[in-house]
């Protein structure tokens, strides 16, 4: 099957509108399927895909982030995703069914400023956002460096099947915690940390190079740890 | 009144009745924002700047179904030949308020409910058709936040000088001319989001400058692509 890849603004006649849904990040006026943002366009048979190349993150369920406990009340803990909406942690998802606000208190589990890697539950444009940490690899993030990346620019820093995020943890010596928003928690060794940092940065000024993989290799084997 | 177009057909800084003046435009310029953008448009020197969507405050601004955009059309102090006393005048509320209206066709408001965008427009230098050159300079920058956006917009004013159509006036042709007619343009719709209009013209010439109004706007969007490419795209690879 091809593929064919266009480079498209928003305005652009991307093809005929295939039957089904409409594709993220695209509209239709008749039978023409149009793009609302600067991205590539990926054209198969029967699909189309535009991948933007900026643009804010906009919560998806079932995405892994990271986030910040901005507020908390007797029920909810308030939790920044770098989202245009706050998300929100219910007390009863980190207490359990037996929750009572006489009995437990909030500021035992999460404080304002605690730096969470969660799940997104539910989420439709009339609500905001619903969070979980109730699952293997989710709960609070005691360790490590926060770094923002542009969201439209996470993929390019996990690489094919993970294969830059791994070369980056390998040759730094750190974990990368990655949060589909933008949000990355570098954790290891502090000389680790500035150079895994000083990678992402290269990452997100070079997002569209074809040999980035090349590059990051390059500049981490020059000042490997 | 001086002449504004010689007896060759050149106006007063040599260009010809359908000619624009040299346009230079920039984006990603300032750092913190969203997006943003910088235009040269002839003497005209102005930088957009778009935050957001982001959470409406205050809260009851908000909408339930879509968002709402706040611009805000400035002129700095220095900006013009006289000094200019920096508060908001009349005229750059109106501005601020068309350009607003002028977005609001192109944003895909509907995706970003209950949020606002806010787009700051600071004319560092004016020389006539500044609002024009503004909407382009804010659709660059709206592009560059990543916003959907259903087209581009590009603007550009026609008018008369001695009876004669003229596209993009100078602020001499706009004070001394007969008539001006800012068009703002999305040129793959084919719609016009803004279109003011100031004098007189006969029907055939008014449609006879919106023929003009759109030509000139579709170099303008020549130029806004090819920019928004060369950023975007500049290694020239896909992957």
């Amino acid at each position: 099957m091809t593929v064919v890849r266009t480079k498209v603004l928003p305005g652009d006649l991307i093809c005929d509108a295939p039957s089904g849904p409409l594709p993220l990040n695209t509209y239709r006026i008749g039978n023409k399927l149009y793009s609302l943002k600067i991205g590539l366009a990926e054209i198969e048979e029967k699909e189309v895909k535009l991948i933007p190349l900026s643009g804010p993150y906009v919560p998806r369920i079932n995405d892994f982030v990271v986030g910040t406990v901005v507020d908390l009340n007797a029920f909810a803990w308030d939790v920044d995703i770098n989202s245009l909406y706050l998300a929100h942690l219910p007390a009863q998802d980190v207490f359990g069914r037996n929750f009572s606000s006489i009995s437990h208190s909030l500021n035992e589990q999460f404080k304002i400023g605690d730096i969470m890697a969660a799940k997104i539950v539910t989420y439709d444009r009339t609500r905001d956002p619903l969070l979980t940490i109730r699952e293997p690899g989710l709960g609070k993030i005691i360790r490590g460096e926060p770094v923002k990346l542009s969201p439209s620019k996470v993929p390019r820093l996990i690489g094919k099947k993970g294969s830059m995020a791994k070369i980056i943890e390998s040759k730094t010596r750190t974990k990368l915690i990655i949060g589909q928003n933008g949000v990355i928690v570098v954790q290891g060794p502090p000389e680790g940390i500035v150079l895994a940092i000083k990678a992402i940065r290269l990452i997100e000024e070079k997002a569209q190079v074809a040999s980035l993989t090349n590059m990051i290799n390059d500049l981490l084997t020059k000042e490997g740890v | 009144m001086s002449k504004l177009i010689d007896e060759n057909g050149v106006r007063l800084d040599g260009r010809r009745f359908d000619e624009l003046r040299p346009i230079k435009i920039e984006v990603g310029v300032v750092k913190n924002a969203d997006g943003s953008a910088y235009i040269e448009f002839g003497k005209n020197k102005i930088v957009a700047a778009v935050y957001g969507p982001r959470e409406a405050h205050p809260k009851h601004l908000s909408l339930p179904d879509r968002a709402i955009i706040r611009c805000r059309y400035h002129m700095s102090p220095f900006s013009t030949e006289e000094r200019k006393p920096p508060q908001p005048t009349r005229r750059e509320i109106e501005i601020s308020l068309v350009l607003r209206r002028a977005m609001e066709c192109a944003v895909f408001l509907e995706e970003y409910p209950r949020s606002i965008i806010d787009v700051y427009v600071e004319v560092l230098q004016s020389d006539g058709g500044s609002r024009c050159a503004s909407i382009t300079a804010v659709s660059a920058a709206l592009a560059d936040s990543g916003i959907s956006m259903r087209d581009l917009i590009v603007g550009c004013a026609v008018g008369k000088a001695d009876g004669q159509l003229i596209l993009d006036l100078n602020d001499k042709e706009d004070k001394e001319g007969q008539c001006d007619m800012p068009v703002a343009y999305m040129p793959n719709l084919e719609k016009i989001t803004l279109l003011q209009f100031d004098g007189a013209f006969t029907e055939d010439e008014f449609k006879k400058a919106i023929e003009l109004a759109i030509m000139g706007n579709r170099k303008i969007y020549d130029i806004l692509r090819k920019t928004l490419t060369e950023r975007y795209f500049k290694t020239g690879d896909e992957k």
